[in-house]
């Protein structure tokens, strides 16, 4: 219940947080939301030296219109997303998936960034960010850098962000209504054990399908999305093509569900998200 | 190494020293002494010590004392105005929304934020807005009535509670 | 003549709330005391291991700490941990409050740090270090006591810690004469109570008066004075327990700890009060478990599915050593097996084993939900076999009304009951034909819709003491106060339940006096001298009466001094609402206030009239109380995921007389909230290795909001002819009552793919992997 000790530091411009990350090296670690990296330090999981705080760096949860997409501050708490009605009009999803991490408390606090950068396999958000194709922003003492959604995490909670660097914002475009979330809960944690985000786009041509908790990173089930590209979305053909959902990974397995059980609500989810996201279109 | 904090705690302005690592609910029970925000888990699961943050509900184990600094923090102590029960206190003693009580003041916490964000939530609204708390006495329904009673909502027809007063 | 309902039957909110929902009660963790110190304990991670050597040089170096102590500094000072059970040819190993040469569980307190703050006495506790020998570890009960296997105790020689076997009737008689035996295997997962609030105590000591404080969140603050002296050097009448507002037991705080021994030993070491709160990951490994038995069951039935015989063999999981009821726990599971039918023979064998975990003992219903979940699996597998309904079976197997007190196989006498009108009020209330008809309709469409029923009986009201381990009486206390208000003092101690409450409704209703006059004082052993404490259903059943009791002999005094008083004969003078009125002359009369002042003023008494207004009584029940009731449950399981939703869930529960149904309600609800979990997802995991992967809130599941369907409650009252307050119990009610309900109803929805049974939590994919296996889905 109570971390060990650490010093404290509270930039308030994302170049003085990039300072501070760059002088205190692998012992520092960025303060966002905290309701990852507390808890594992209240358990003494973690143990980081410092802590930069970038809680107070004005204009980082912003969510606003840009050059026809929407982008989202790394701050911009799972709450400000679910209630967004920019969100809610120009990328429906990710309101969708915000309303079903965690509970309301931390939904108040979490951040999309820090729920992105700490990548937990049973997280929600990357579902939603690989099925949109987001870009993510990193800035680090060397400027700053792109990475597409895809290319974004690495292993089980691993990601290209480097220690000196910060994510500040990530950008979707705009994208239909047809779109849905479907999850499968970790019953304790509320995690995800499979979490499958869908989107159809306006002439129901091309689905995006993106998902989470199943192996030990999110990912597209490209094979799904090839299976029905330029297919109608009946329920046979999508019920068909969402059987490859967990095609070519590696499923997790621990007490709450075994490999072959998340494999198999990839294939369910897969096919509720897409029927479901044609049922909204 | 200690950094200076300063809180408004149920309308009081307050301002401490304190160690970094110090939780906000080690601040608010130890520091200031207000014992009604209770700690359950070390998981950040249970919700016993929700309190609102700047009107926000949050779980103030999850919270560093330093990340609140210059916020409005309302604790259940601060719930009841000019001796008054809140009406979200009201409904957990007209509807015996509590028994053992370790997890009401966080229940009510949360009941509050509820009401917040729906004027008349339904009982699944309730439900799902008490995600983040855990009871393990009242099976959660006279909790639901409790908050659907503060909503101001017909108390739903389930013959008991009555309007006797104590 | 007073009006013994004008609060007692009423659904009356309860004087304890405010404080509680102001936030200001206080719980043990609210304690402040001048000087108070921390404790922290540092714990094996190894289920099994030799402890070679304790490094604690680096700890005790620490700003801020006090002290370090390990097993080698405390264990020949304070008494092993006590087991009251009494159960012939028990082998128990001896549990120091520290671990010694081995620890034997992962949580297993190895060193205690004690300094300022809690935060130095976690750092320093990091800061220990121990050299661990793991050892083999035993985690299957079953393989535990099969050949070859490693010993949790070695010096036991053994890991089988008793066999108890009930017997009764003529069994062979009853598998010869039998159409058909009906057999399954049974697997009841051990489950962890988890109280929101974790245990925790404060220990003071007073080195002028030589006495010992200890405040500690538990159920039985007189259990542990009476034990506590056993353990640390403290005589019983120097030792004041206080069990403060105390945040939910459910039987995990019916015990006496190892860390409340230390904190006091500790205290008088050091000269300072030591607090000590439990986190949740220490509450999850070393707080007791519940349940945990494997059985092989079998029953003779007639042709016309009425049951001739049980033979049941069971193996209980001990864990690796003894708390205070540990062993016990499963033999309750023999008394009740035969639930609320007229089974003439039955034989258990209950085999004790122990493995490298932590202690099970009594989880709320201790051993009856057990027995509960395996008879009422029982009935629907012979209406299975059999082609029977399962509410026929239960009808034809039903004592009737008439025969009570009805005398079980076990003998037990249950006391009062009529099971056929709960059947029948439960069926009312679910609209049996239309609920029928609604899983006909959806089994039609292709759907899985499955109905469940349970019909059970309980023991409660805990208990005539000579079939109690310590006394099963409780202790009240009333007294009028010179100002005429009233003070009550019971035994129990109530966390919860709200007897602050009922049992201020009884003696206002009695007395005839306001109700907010009356105030109940518990849990304190230097106010409520005597007492047996909260568990087992028995607050109300046997602390009640304990104040009636006391209640009467007041009456009988004041009547004395009424009479003397208005100058008529004792005979003349009746009692009330609140007053003692001249029979004749009913103006002529006083209240209590006048009675009350003359009584301690005491210079106009009646001779040989002893001074004040207060009496104590023991009240010692000749029988326990046996509730019983019907649920009923419909579930729809989904088909893809095997999710299951409950779609409608209605009880009836017989208590007895009620004294307050708002507070029945909650506890119904509230055991049917732990049965939920039970059935569908709560389970305690431990890996091979001994490591408990459901340490945390994170991967135990307690019922949440959003689980728990909309009830429809009901209740028969079938008073108890034993209890002058005619009141049964209800504490445990839903977490028995509930389980096979819901079992049965999953079970019902998967008959049609041809699944017999699965085990318990019937979770996602247990129900998948049956479906597939039944369906030849293949998986994935
Ligand atoms: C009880 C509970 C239930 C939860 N349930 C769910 C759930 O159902 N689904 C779900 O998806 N999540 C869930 N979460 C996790 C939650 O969403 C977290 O908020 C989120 O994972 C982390 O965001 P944060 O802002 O709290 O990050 P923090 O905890 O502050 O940080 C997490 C990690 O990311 C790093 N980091 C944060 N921001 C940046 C940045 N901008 N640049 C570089 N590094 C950064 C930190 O250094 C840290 O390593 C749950 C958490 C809790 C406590
Ligand atoms: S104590 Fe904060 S969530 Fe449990």
């Amino acid at each position: 219940m109570i971390p060990a000790t650490f010093s404290y530091a509270r930039p308030t411009t994302i170049d003085e947080a990039i300072a501070l990350l760059t002088k205190h090296g692998s012992g520092a670690k960025v303060l966002a939301g905290g309701h990852s990296l507390l808890p594992a330090m209240k358990l003494r999981l973690a143990q980081p030296e410092v802590l930069i705080d970038i809680g107070r760096i004005a204009g980082l949860n912003t969510i606003a219109e840009r050059d026809g997409r929407v982008v989202i501050g790394t701050m911009a708490t799972h709450a400000e997303i679910e209630s967004s009605a920019l969100v809610a009009r120009a990328c429906p999803l990710l309101g969708q998936v915000a309303a079903r991490i965690g509970d309301a408390q931390v939904r108040n606090r979490g951040t999309i960034g820090g729920s992105l950068v700490h990548a937990d396999p049973g997280a929600d958000f990357p579902a939603a960010i690989l099925a949109l194709d987001a870009e993510l922003r990193l800035a680090s003492p060397r400027g700053s850098r792109s990475v597409k959604a895809a290319a974004f995490f690495e292993a089980m909670m691993q990601t290209v962000v480097q220690p000196d660097e910060l994510l500040f914002e990530i950008t979707v475009p705009k994208t239909a209504t047809s779109a849905a979330y479907v999850k499968s809960e970790q019953k304790a944690s509320g995690f995800a054990i499979c979490g499958v985000a869908a989107i159809v786009d306006a002439q129901a041509k091309t689905v995006a399908v993106g998902v989470t908790g199943v192996a030990s990173k999110p990912y597209r089930a490209t094979a799904v999305e090839a299976a029905l590209r330029g297919r109608a979305l009946t329920p046979d053909a999508v019920a068909a093509a969402a059987a490859l959902a967990a095609n070519g990974v590696e499923p997790l397995g621990d007490i709450h569900a075994s490999p072959e059980y998340r494999a198999h609500l990839a294939a369910v989810n897969t096919k509720r998200a897409i029927l479901k996201a044609v049922a909204q279109g | 190494m200690t950094q200076t904090i300063r809180v408004r705690i149920n309308g009081t302005a307050r301002e401490h020293a304190v160690e970094p690592r110090l939780l906000l609910v080690h601040y608010l029970r130890e520091v200031c002494g207000l014992t009604g925000t209770h700690i359950g888990c070390e998981t950040s699961i249970c919700g016993a010590c929700t309190v609102l943050v700047d009107g926000k509900a949050v779980k103030s184990c999850t919270m560093l004392a330093v990340q609140a600094d210059g916020s409005d923090v309302t604790t259940i102590e601060g719930l009841a105005r000019n001796g008054s029960l809140h009406p979200v206190q009201e409904g957990f003693w007209e509807c015996h929304g509590l028994q053992c009580g370790y997890c009401t003041p966080g229940m009510i916490m949360a009941g509050v934020e509820i009401l917040q964000r729906h004027a008349r939530p339904t009982r699944e609204q309730i439900a799902e807005g008490l995600k983040g708390n855990l009871c393990r006495c009242t099976g959660y329904v006279h909790i639901i009535d409790a908050i659907e009673r503060a909503a101001g909502a017909r108390r739903a027809e389930r013959g008991v509670g009555g309007d006797l007063k104590w | 003549m007073v009006n013994p309902t004008k609060h007692v039957g009423q659904p009356m909110k309860r004087v304890e709330d405010p404080r509680l929902i102001k936030g200001i009660a206080t719980y043990v963790d609210d304690l402040r005391l001048p000087g108070m110190l921390h404790a922290a304990f540092l714990r094996s991670p190894h289920a099994h291991a030799r402890i070679r050597r304790i490094e604690t040089g680096a700890a005790k170096a620490m700003p801020g700490v006090v002290g370090v102590f390990t097993g080698a500094d405390v264990n020949d000072q304070c008494g092993v941990v006590p087991c009251a059970a009494a159960i012939p040819d028990l082998k128990a190993p001896k549990h120091t409050v520290l671990a010694g040469e081995r620890a034997y569980f992962a949580g297993h307190p190895v060193a205690v740090v004690v300094a300022q703050n809690a935060y130095v006495a976690r750092d320093a506790a990091d800061a220990i270090d121990v050299d661990y020998e793991p050892l083999p570890v035993v985690t299957d009960p079953e393989r535990a006591i099969a050949g070859g296997s490693p010993l949790t105790h070695p010096e036991l020689g053994t890991n089988v810690a008793y066999v108890h076997s009930v017997s009764s009737g003529d069994i062979d008689e009853a598998f010869r004469g039998a159409d058909r035996v009906v057999r399954q295997r049974m697997v009841h997962q051990r489950l962890t109570p988890m109280p929101i609030e974790p245990r925790g105590c404060v220990a003071s000591y007073h080195p002028g008066d030589q006495t010992l404080t200890l405040w500690s969140s538990t159920q039985v603050p007189h259990l542990v004075r009476t034990l506590l002296p056993g353990m640390i050097s403290v005589p019983e009448n120097k030792l004041r327990v206080v069990a403060p507002e105390v945040g939910g037991g459910f039987g995990a705080k019916l015990n006496v700890y190892a860390e409340e021994a230390l904190c006091a030993h500790l205290a008088m070491r050091l000269g300072a009060p030591v607090k000590w709160i439990e986190s949740r990951r220490e509450n999850a490994a070393a707080t007791i478990h519940g349940r945990d038995q494997i059985g092989e069951y079998e029953v003779a039935v007639t042709r016309d599915g009425r049951v001739l015989g049980i033979k049941a063999r069971s193996v209980a999981d001990l864990g690796s050593y003894l708390q205070l009821l540990t062993p016990a726990i499963p033999t309750l599971t023999g008394l009740v097996l035969t639930g609320c039918y007229k089974i003439p023979a039955i034989t258990m064998e209950i085999v004790g084993v122990y493995t490298n975990k932590m202690a099970t003992d009594a989880y709320r219903g201790a051993g009856r939900p057990e027995a509960t979940y395996l008879i009422e699996r029982l009935m629907n597998l012979i209406a299975d076999d059999l082609k029977l309904d399962p509410i026929e079976i239960r009808l034809k197997n039903f004592p009737q009304p008439d025969e009570f007190p009805f005398h079980t196989a076990t003998d037990l006498q249950y006391d009062s009951g009529n099971y056929q009108a709960a059947l029948k009020e439960a069926q009312r209330l679910a609209d049996w034909p239309a609920l029928v008809r609604q899983r006909d309709d959806a089994r039609a469409a292709g759907r899985l819709f499955g109905i469940g029923v349970s019909t059970y009986v309980e023991i409660c009201g805990m208990g005539p003491s000579k079939a109690m381990p310590a006394g099963g009486w409780e202790w009240g206390c009333v007294r009028i106060e010179i100002s005429g208000k009233v003070t009550v003092i019971t035994g129990v101690s109530p966390h919860g339940q709200g007897e602050e409450t009922s049992f201020a409704q009884i003696v206002a209703d009695r007395l005839g006096v306001p109700i907010g006059d009356v105030v109940v004082l518990h849990g304190d052993t230097n106010i409520a001298h005597y007492g047996r404490d909260t568990y087992g259903s028995r607050g109300l059943v046997v602390g009640g009466p304990a104040i009636v009791m006391c209640i009467d002999k007041i009456i009988a005094k004041a009547s004395a001094l009424a009479a003397h008083l208005l100058s008529v004969s004792v005979d003349d003078v009746e009692f009330r609402d609140g007053r003692f009125v001249e029979k004749k002359k009913p103006d002529n009369s006083v209240d209590w206030a006048r009675l009350a002042g003359e009584a301690y003023i005491a210079k106009n008494l009646p001779p040989a009239f002893e001074p004040g207004l207060e009496a104590s009584s023991f009240y010692e029940p000749e029988n326990f109380t046996y509730p019983f009731g019907t649920h009923i449950v419909a579930v729809e399981v989904d088909r893809e995921t095997g999710d299951v939703k409950i779609v409608k869930y209605v009880a009836v529960d017989d208590c007895g007389v009620q004294i307050n149904p708002l507070l029945v309600e909650g506890q119904v609800q509230g055991g049917i909230a732990h049965s939920i979990g039970q059935a569908l997802f709560e389970r305690t995991v431990y890996d091979e290795n001994g490591q408990l992967l459901t340490g945390e809130f994170m991967d135990y599941p307690l019922a949440r909001a959003h689980d728990i369907p909309d009830y429809v409650m009901g209740s028969t009252v079938t008073p108890s002819p034993g209890n002058p307050l005619g009141a049964k119990g209800v504490g445990e009610a839903g977490t028995i009552g509930a389980t096979p309900a819901i079992a049965n109803a999953v079970m019902d929805a998967l008959g049609p793919l041809g699944i017999r049974h699965l085990e318990l939590p019937l979770t996602p994919e247990r129900i998948w992997r049956a479906i597939g296996q039944h369906a030849g889905v293949a998986a994935g």
